[in-house]
């Protein structure tokens, strides 16, 4: 049933079709270039990311093709389809970007998205994503520890909390109000697992920075947590004392708790969560705990994860 | 019109135009365009279908009343049936993909999940109307308790749209959607029934082929 399209390289395969179909808009930016980063970013037209360290972080599984990892998507922002936010997301403006960090630290500072690049080596993790829906992906991420930020701004020993909010433009995100969530999107961690080596903020994917639908151009990935607490389009990063509110907990409290530990055996109330449909198989297969990821166990010691859903 | 109405072409057309959903899912199919999770495209696309056919019968009754166009009833059997076929389509993607027939899972989800409960309540409730669509039903079962059984697509719509409801995580407009649809449907009905009540002139309930 599933035969590809034919294999011939035509020039869409090449060049990113928002770039040349906004080739005038893309020249006039040319002379303004300092890096990636200084382009309007269309939602296909990524650019390569240099300078990559391979990892250790990886799974023997097969990695999701990038076609399906970069049009199925949740993104909210732009549209509740998944295939919306591949088509709407060009509107989203990721330079100039930045990033603004505070709350009980030392140091706080914003940066801008050079000055983010240059806080870690950039290294690829090739990570397992399961989506709070029962269904997931492998995806070649590239970025840093976000432990490599935190300690950049040197929280103060009050803080016990990280809170993490995406940008919200009514105008660079006019499908917004129909998202039947409110907005912006934010999201938290405690400290301790925001801390864990596993803890990542992506700029890239596949090799490429990332493109608008997975979250350009910053985004956080906790592999071993439910998709949604990986938030995208990080603008606002606050250290704080109190555990800060996350947007699907507030949507629906029975249903999405602030730890959203992938869990086999704690089930959504609306559907059963011990298994997922790994994109590009057609059965179902058993979904691990903690994702597969069970070193992060240590931060749970002693909590009932029914409860602390 | 009537002459129209009453040509076998314009069944056998509107028989191809129902079947077009079906077609495009298997043109996509080959196609390799049913996105990055195609059973879960299907599934989604063919209960829209289901949930589509089922107003669409339903509308048939007030169609028939506002234009006085009585002969439309010809199609109303195969629009129901055509929901009944995309509601299979619908059920065995997830009986195969999703729980491999497993009945223990499939028992499970029937129990506990409420979406699935009630969808599964009016997949139940559409099978005897699909068995009892035929002209030799009608005649056994004689006409006032045919069309009594057949009521009970009322309840398989209401049933569609709350599974449609439970399932969506916070963007409820399109089930919502059906839901005014289906309200609108039954209001007309409610009139309809007020209405014969006064003037109570009995209408002999027509159940044609």
């Amino acid at each position: 049933m599933l035969i590809r399209k034919p294999a011939d390289l035509r020039y869409s395969d090449v060049t990113p079709k928002n770039v040349y179909v906004n080739r005038r808009r893309f020249l006039a930016a040319g002379s303004a270039i300092v890096g990636a980063w200084a382009l309007p970013t269309p939602a296909d037209a990524t650019m390569k990311l240099n300078n990559v360290v391979k990892s250790t972080y990886k799974v023997d599984e097969k990695i999701t093709p990038k076609e399906d990892i970069t049009t199925y998507n949740n993104y909210y922002e732009f549209g509740t389809g998944k295939d919306e936010p591949s088509r709407y997301a060009n509107t989203l403006r990721t330079s100039p970007w930045q990033v603004q960090v505070g709350g009980l630290v030392d140091k706080p500072k914003t940066y801008d998205l050079d000055s983010v690049m240059k806080i870690a080596p950039l290294e690829e993790r090739i990570y397992r994503h399961r989506c709070v829906e029962a269904w997931s992906i492998v995806v070649p991420w590239i970025g840093f520890p976000l432990a490599a930020l935190l300690k950049d701004v040197e929280p103060n020993s009050k803080a016990k909390y990280v809170a993490f909010q995406t940008l919200y433009d009514p105008k660079q995100m006019p499908l917004g109000n129909r998202a039947g969530i409110e907005l912006p999107y934010v999201e938290g961690l405690r400290l301790d697992e925001a801390m864990h080596p596993l803890a990542l903020l992506s700029v890239g994917l596949y090799g490429e920075t990332l493109p608008n639908q997975n979250g350009a151009p910053i985004r956080l990935v906790i592999p071993w947590k439910y998709g949604f607490k990986s938030i995208k389009s990080i603008v606002k990063i606050t250290l704080t004392d109190k555990q800060p509110p996350t947007t699907w907990n507030l949507t629906n409290r029975a249903e999405y708790g602030f730890y959203s530990n992938v869990n086999p055996s704690v089930d959504h109330p609306r559907w059963s969560q011990a298994t997922e449909r790994r994109l590009g198989e057609l059965f179902k297969k058993k979904t691990l705990m903690f994702n597969g990821y069970s070193e992060v166990a240590s931060l749970y010691t002693g909590m009932d994860l029914r409860k602390n859903y | 019109m009537k002459k129209i109405l009453f040509s076998p072409w314009t069944k056998r057309a509107l028989f191809a135009i129902c079947l077009i959903p079906a077609l495009l899912l298997i043109w996509r199919g080959f196609m390799g365009d049913l996105s990055a999770n195609p059973i879960e495209f299907i599934e989604h696309r063919t209960g829209d279908w289901a949930l589509r056919f089922l107003l669409i019968t339903l509308a048939v009754t007030p169609l028939r009343k506002i234009f006085e166009q009585p002969l439309l009833i010809r199609f109303r059997r195969m629009l129901g049936l055509f929901a009944f076929f995309y509601v299979c389509v619908h059920l065995s993607m997830y009986l195969i993909f999703d729980q491999m027939f497993s009945l223990s899972g499939i028992y499970a989800d029937v129990i506990k999940r409420p979406y699935i409960t009630v969808g599964t309540a009016g997949f139940l409730m559409l099978v005897p109307l699909a068995v009892t669509s035929t002209a030799a039903m009608v005649r056994r079962l004689g006409p006032k308790r045919w069309q009594l059984l057949h009521r009970l697509v009322y309840f398989c719509a209401l049933a569609g749209v709350i599974h449609y409801y439970w399932l969506v995580k916070s963007d409820v407009r399109e089930p919502l959607m059906y839901g005014g649809i289906l309200t609108l449907l039954m209001l007309f009905r409610v009139r309809m029934w007020l209405q014969k009540g006064t003037t109570n002139k009995p209408q002999p309930a027509r159940v044609s082929v």
